[in-house]
């Protein structure tokens, strides 16, 4: 999917003016509050009129003020999965999800409808009214809904902003399966840098109506770690679990992570912020940390007013933070051999 | 067990059919205009509102006589339809009009409320789905406003009831042909010795309007449980 936009649109005092081209299927657009998101993607959809500019995706003007182009927002295929769920509520599950594939002219039409229900695990939904439906099981059947009409993209407006921790986390590898298991290129919006490494590849990052730079979703959570509170957070892919002394022992690559939650799922993943891990020059002679690893320093990169250090693991990467003296102290430089020491209760098992 | 004349049960006849037609033919209008005004941005948006609700502040004599101004014989819809061969004032069509007129503004009021509680982004969502506005109108704006034409529908009906000033101007009040429960019961009420007979209809009114209420209510809880 290739987009350009060149868009001018004022709301009273705000202003969003961009000038942006970009192609790819797992696109990003991060921003606080008030930057413009959400204005951006309803004037892709064709929600709301830009004031000036045009909007091109693959080729197609679909919107020019100099040659007075305005595509309707049915004709564009670009379907749009809401922060809140917007499902029809005087239609069962069946006729929401039927509702943009009837509207989707035949040639279009090449998701199957059978498949779509069984990869969201919809199957026991299908005769239910929507109005009684858990908020994971309404953002599902949103998500259906948009794939099922077909679209040429998908346009996905904070859809986990509404739902707490531990639905966000188990809605994620849906919403991923959009691009994995349809080929349908989607713009996910999201303030959350956590989501966005998890959902996209490229990001566009706005502030204040204008965009600020476009980059990789990791290099955005390496820039953002000086600035965050909760500093650059590690997603770590953990094995199956064995109860070792009240710990948990989860294999992680070659290594074994000590955590003291546990869970029986496979394939779990945890977070742990890169203000979690303490640096030693040296072993330590005693520590009451459940995990210390010898690691490499791979590189070392500025963010604000912090220095991050890449460490390198038994093969695994991880963040952590420090300020700069403690760089000159321990003498952290490339390659150089470092300790890492991170107490058991600092990871955070995600739900799902 | 208080006596009915066969001009009373014609008034009640009357009555109803006036309200049902007034009811049924304002629908369609009604609906269109509360959509302009909810979900359509325009110039004159203001005016048209006022327009709507003028009605429900002005006399319904006042109202009568601009449709006896209009639809009369010189008046400038009238004149032309009286070309066409089609006479209104002092028909019962002249009635359904005065009635439906003056009970408009409240037919519009209940969509309207009702549409504005539809969250636009269902709009935007059938829209991105693939449907043109007028599919929006039919499968998603259409069924959700059904409470509101329910509870709109039933108060206009209540009203057109009640329709005395208009009617008597544009239709007039003669039995069995224009003469509603109003018109029955203020002609009644003219003559000290049927007071017995205005009674009767009163309360045959007071019935008939009771029971659309209720049915208004219910509508109304409806619509609050939707909320």
């Amino acid at each position: 999917m290739q987009l350009s936009m060149n868009v001018k649109k004022s709301f009273g005092d705000f202003t969003l003016s961009t000038d942006i081209e970009f192609s790819g299927n797992r696109i990003g657009i991060f921003g606080k509050s008030g930057s413009g998101k959400s204005t951006l993607v309803s004037m892709l959809a064709g929600l709301v009129a830009p004031d000036d500019g045009e909007i091109v995706m693959d080729g197609e003007c679909l919107f020019s003020s100099a040659r007075r182009i305005n595509t309707n927002p049915e004709q564009r295929r670009i379907a749009m999965v809401f922060q809140q769920h917007c499902l029809f509520p005087h239609l069962s599950v069946k006729n929401n999800l039927l509702y943009g594939f009837k509207r989707c002219p035949a040639k279009y039409r090449t998701i199957d409808f059978d498949a779509l229900v069984a990869v969201l695990k919809l199957e026991e939904l299908l005769g239910r009214g929507v109005t009684n439906l858990s908020g994971g099981e309404k953002q599902r059947v949103a998500l259906g809904r948009a794939i099922l009409a077909n679209p040429r993209l998908l346009l996905m407006d904070e859809p986990l902003s509404a739902l707490d921790d531990s639905l966000r986390f188990q809605i994620i590898p849906y919403l991923k399966s959009v691009s994995s298991e349809f080929g349908i290129p989607y713009l996910f919006i999201s303030h959350s840098i956590v989501e966005m490494r998890l959902m996209t590849d490229t990001v566009l990052a706005f502030e204040k109506g204008a965009m600020l730079g476009q980059t990789t979703s990791e290099q955005l959570a390496r820039n953002c770690m000086g600035s965050s509170q909760v500093g650059y957070i590690n997603l770590l892919n953990l094995g199956l679990p064995s109860p070792v002394a009240g710990l948990y022992s989860y294999p992680w690559g070659a290594a074994q992570l000590l955590i003291s939650s546990g869970s029986e799922r496979t394939g779990s993943t945890a977070e742990l912020s890169s203000k979690d891990i303490i640096l030693f020059k040296q072993h330590p002679e005693a520590i009451s940390a459940r995990n210390l690893f010898p690691c490499t320093v791979c590189s070392l990169f500025n963010s604000g007013r912090k220095i991050g250090v890449e460490l390198d693991c038994s093969g695994n990467t991880l963040i952590a933070e420090v300020v700069q003296d403690a760089v000159n102290e321990l003498g952290i430089v490339p390659k150089s051999t470092i300790f890492a020491a991170i107490k058991a209760s600092a990871f955070r098992l995600l739900p799902g | 067990m208080i006596p009915l004349t066969s001009t009373d049960y014609d008034a009640m006849r009357l009555s109803l059919q006036v309200a049902f037609a007034a009811t049924l033919l304002s629908l369609p209008f009604g609906f269109a205009v509360a959509y302009l005004i909810t979900f359509v941005r325009f110039r004159g948006k203001m005016v048209l509102e006022v327009f709507v609700n003028l009605p429900l502040t002005l006399p319904p004599v006042v109202v009568g006589y601009f449709l006896l101004l209009l639809l009369g014989k010189h008046g400038w819809l009238g004149s032309l339809l009286n070309d066409a061969g089609i006479r209104l004032i002092f028909t019962l069509k002249a009635a359904v009009i005065a009635s439906a007129v003056v009970g408009f503004p409240l037919l519009v009021r209940s969509l309207r409320v009702c549409m504005e509680g539809i969250d636009r982004q269902l709009v935007n969502a059938s829209r991105t789905l693939g449907a043109p506005w007028y599919d929006t109108l039919l499968t998603v704006i259409l069924p959700l406003s059904t409470p509101g034409l329910l509870a709109g529908s039933s108060l206009m009906f209540a009203r057109s009831l009640g329709e005395f000033g208009a009617t008597i101007i544009v239709a007039g009040n003669i039995p069995g042909v224009t003469q509603t429960i109003p018109l029955a019961i203020y002609e009644y009420a003219s003559s000290p010795a049927s007071e017995t007979m205005a009674l009767a209809l009163c309360l045959v009114s007071v019935v008939i309007s009771m029971a659309v209420l209720f049915m208004h209510e219910l509508m109304a809880r409806k619509m609050a449980r939707r909320d």
